[in-house]
């Protein structure tokens, strides 16, 4: 089965039982559920780490490429966290790394908005909920707290891979409602953030992947081409502006995904900023 | 003129001190025209720079930089003052994008994304050959990246690339202004029919060196559409709908970013004799317009925003991410609607504005009304035709009761405004495509159905007197109750019909409640 083929070994049941339970009576979420617990042997379900969630290999279809570039990128199984990062979390990150504190980072790490709302170094201060994601926080401030965790910040391939899940289904970029509702919220102003998890899993477990803020991810600046995109005449740059955007894009339509990949070059490794946060990976 | 003497006014001299000329004090020396500066952002205090007698001397030949401001920023519909100065300056200008929430009609909220906190973003003034130092500030707590091409800038992008920039951080770029015209800027991050269809787009004018024709009023007026997922006037929040954006089917085609932006209470004034200069831009993103202004005639456009003039114009065309410059003069006084001349976007999608001009009457240019009779329908011909001494042209008496003959002649006047077109002075319609009312069984056949079909509109099959109609009729539930029982117990006591029943402004009233909102107004009254 082509299926069989593309997919890694750990986290196929879980889509050969949904393709299964489609074949059967499409839309039966408690039929998949059904013969998801039935089929997942257990080594799969007890092998994640505590609170990631097992995202099974797959493929990934880059939004905008060149021409040396392949259309598809495999990726390999991976946990995932199942929510973002706290800020409960990351006061306990910056306890034990104090050079991460506030009055200690260096500039080059993180810029003038590095925890921007927090009080102090180690108060997150009234308006900041510790369950709330942690944001205004750089690249290289998320990317240390995953190794401090013994993990690492999920790829782009391996981000997207994950977030294109619906709650319903692992295909969500093919679903248009699902579609439209990511694209919501990317237009919908925000200026105070909820806390994590309240919103539904998706289909992998994964909670706040859309609806919630942008997230850091290990090659957000590599996306397109290597090196500084910004500065290559040939990448992104040229093609993410006015009309042009489109010329080499796999789906003009996909509207999320553009302002996904437009967010990401926007970005600097020391950038803090408002909305944007991260969450942990980690190899089998 | 401006020399060294000038320098030497104690005024002058604080000026130096400072720095700076401000704009009030260049203005007390040089008169020009009249401009209305209210809501202008004044920005020049705080300005510094170096500059004295030697630079002074410099900027007699009219090329070299001289001095630095900031760039006063306009908000729609005012534009910010005529520059004075005679040379180039450094000019800088700060702009903040937000994402907001904010009216786009009555009862219908939008998630509009601006430069400044406005659609259409704040205007901005520079002079030819100025060095424009650009600052592109994104809010913090904005969602997206963005950026501006300005399409006064010649060089890649129009600064898009060099301003590229992540929420919470601001970008710098610099550009030297050489070419005079009106200019749209918009953001160009993908996708950016969004970006632009969130109303991130605004005017910037590169006023000529020998600057413009000093007139009494400017005014910023900038078209643009939205694509709502809910349909015209649907309330609650609504936000950007991806599929009709690229179906180009609009809910929203609007003047200065909402419904009413130019109407009623914020409607634009002037005063009989006047000129009236409108800089007009169109951030589209997809819809070209076609600007008109109903009862004047443009003395002059500049179309597409350029230095040629062109002289008596009906309408312009503006597209999107294209401009104009329109002069008229205020002659009679009145209510000049401003409409996109596409006419269903003017009546049903909003894009209406209006001049108010007051002062006195000029009949001999305007005469408004000088009569009104019935008009049977009969040729008229130049040549005198004695008649006889009982007139052929008997008009038609209803069989109406002596109170219902007041109601009867309002209905008339209703009729005879918005109905005829249609339906024809005679009542008989256009054969074969508009239905008549003389003796139509659907007229005089169920009441509440005929009130609905005024209120609503028709459309589709309609079978009239046995003969089969497929044609739209447009609601017009923009008239009043009153004026509906008017002219429907008019039409049903004309042309051969009778119907001793008066209809009632409470059973249009009854009808009204289960037909959707249409627009307030009508703008061709």
């Amino acid at each position: 089965m082509i299926w069989n083929v593309r997919k890694g070994r750990a986290g196929r049941t879980k889509e050969v039982a949904w393709r299964a339970s489609a074949l059967l009576r499409p839309g039966s979420k408690a039929l998949v559920l059904l013969i998801a617990s039935a089929a997942m042997p257990a080594w799969a379900q007890n092998q994640a780490p505590a609170g990631m969630a097992l995202i099974p290999a797959g493929v990934y279809r880059p939004l905008v490429r060149d021409a040396t570039e392949p259309k598809e990128v495999p990726v390999k199984a991976f946990y995932l966290d199942r929510l973002p990062v706290t800020v409960g979390d990351y006061l306990q990150f910056v306890r034990a790394n104090p050079r991460w504190q506030r009055s200690q980072v260096q500039r080059i790490f993180a810029d003038e908005s590095y925890l921007k709302d927090w009080s102090g170094d180690l108060e997150p201060g009234t308006n900041t909920a510790t369950d709330a994601p942690v944001t205004y926080v750089s690249w290289f401030g998320a990317k240390d707290f995953a190794r401090w965790k013994g993990k690492r910040l999920p790829s782009v391939a391996e981000w997207e891979h994950a977030a294109s899940a619906s709650s319903t289904r692992p295909d969500g970029e093919n679903d248009p409602a699902f579609k439209h509702q990511v694209l919501q919220w990317y237009i919908t102003p925000n200026s105070s953030l909820p806390g994590v998890g309240t919103r539904p899993a998706n289909f992998w477990g994964v909670r706040d992947l859309h609806g919630l803020v942008w997230e850091w991810v290990l090659d957000f600046n590599s996306v397109m081409l290597t090196g500084d995109s910004r500065a290559d005449s040939g990448g992104l740059e040229r093609g993410l502006f006015c009309g042009a955007g489109s010329q080499s894009a796999k789906d003009a339509a996909d509207y999320p995904a553009f302002m996904r990949f437009g967010f990401r070059t926007s970005l600097e490794a020391n950038y803090c900023i408002h909305n944007l946060g991260f969450r942990c990976a980690k190899d089998l | 003129m401006i020399s060294l003497t000038w320098i030497k006014a104690p005024w002058a001299v604080m000026c130096k001190r400072r720095g700076v000329i401000t704009k009030e004090s260049a203005a007390k020396k040089v008169k020009t025209n009249i401009v209305k500066i209210f809501g202008v952002v004044a920005l020049t205090a705080g300005a510094h720079t170096l500059w004295g007698a030697q630079v002074a001397s410099n900027f007699m030949d009219g090329t070299e930089i001289g001095g630095e401001e900031n760039a006063l920023l306009g908000k729609a519909p005012n534009v910010p003052p005529p520059i004075t100065r005679k040379h180039p300056a450094k000019v800088i200008v700060n702009l903040e994008v937000k994402e907001i929430t904010k009216r786009l009609a009555d009862g219908v909220e939008y998630n509009f994304w601006t430069f400044g906190g406005d659609v259409p973003g704040s205007f901005i003034r520079i002079r030819e050959g100025d060095l424009v130092e650009f600052h592109l500030n994104n809010n913090q707590n904005n969602k997206m990246p963005h950026n501006i091409d300005l399409h006064a800038v010649t060089g890649p992008g129009g600064g898009a690339a060099a301003s590229f920039t992540a929420p919470g951080h601001s970008s710098q770029f610099s550009f030297t202004a050489s070419t005079p015209g009106l200019y749209v800027y918009h953001c160009a991050t993908a996708p950016v029919g969004m970006h632009v269809g969130n109303g991130m787009y605004g005017l910037i004018l590169v006023e000529p060196k020998e600057g413009l024709p000093p007139v009494d009023h400017e005014y910023y007026v900038m078209q643009g559409e939205f694509y709502t997922g809910g349909k015209f006037g649907e309330p609650g929040l609504q936000s950007f709908d991806e599929d009709k954006a690229i179906d180009e089917r609009p809910s929203y085609v609007v003047f200065n970013g909402a419904v009413g932006s130019l109407t009623g209470n914020n409607a634009l004034t002037a005063r009989v004799g006047d000129r009236i200069r409108l800089f007009l831009g169109n951030g589209g993103p997809n819809l070209s317009s076609s600007f008109h202004v109903i009862g004047t005639i443009f003395d002059t456009v500049y179309p597409e925003g350029g230095s040629a003039a062109t002289r008596h114009v009906q309408t312009t065309a503006v597209p999107p991410g294209g401009a104009a410059i329109v002069e008229f003069t205020a002659t009679v006084p009145g209510d000049y609607a401003l409409v996109d001349h596409s006419l269903f976007r003017a009546f049903n999608k909003g894009a209406v504005g209006t001049i108010t001009v007051s002062g006195p009457e000029n009949k001999a240019v305007y005469s408004g009304k000088q009569s009104d009779n019935v008009y049977t329908g009969e040729p008229i011909t130049n040549v005198p035709v004695v008649v006889s001494a009982t007139p052929q042209n008997q008009v038609e008496v209803p069989n109406l009761a002596l109170n219902l003959r007041e109601q009867y002649a309002r209905g008339r006047a209703v009729y005879s405004q918005t109905c005829f077109v249609c339906h024809q002075p005679s009542g008989l319609g256009v054969p074969g495509q508009i239905p008549p009312l003389a003796k139509s069984d659907v007229l005089m056949g169920d009441t509440a159905g005929v009130i609905r079909g005024v209120l609503q509109g028709r459309s589709g099959e309609l079978t009239v007197n046995g003969k089969k109609y497929n044609g739209i009729m447009i609601p017009f539930g923009n008239l009043s109750d009153q004026q509906i029982a008017d002219v429907l117990t008019f039409a049903r006591n004309t042309w051969g019909n009778s119907d001793t029943n008066a209809l009632t402004s409470a059973e249009v009233q009854a009808a009204r409640k289960g037909a959707p909102a249409t627009l307030a107004t009508n703008p061709f009254e």
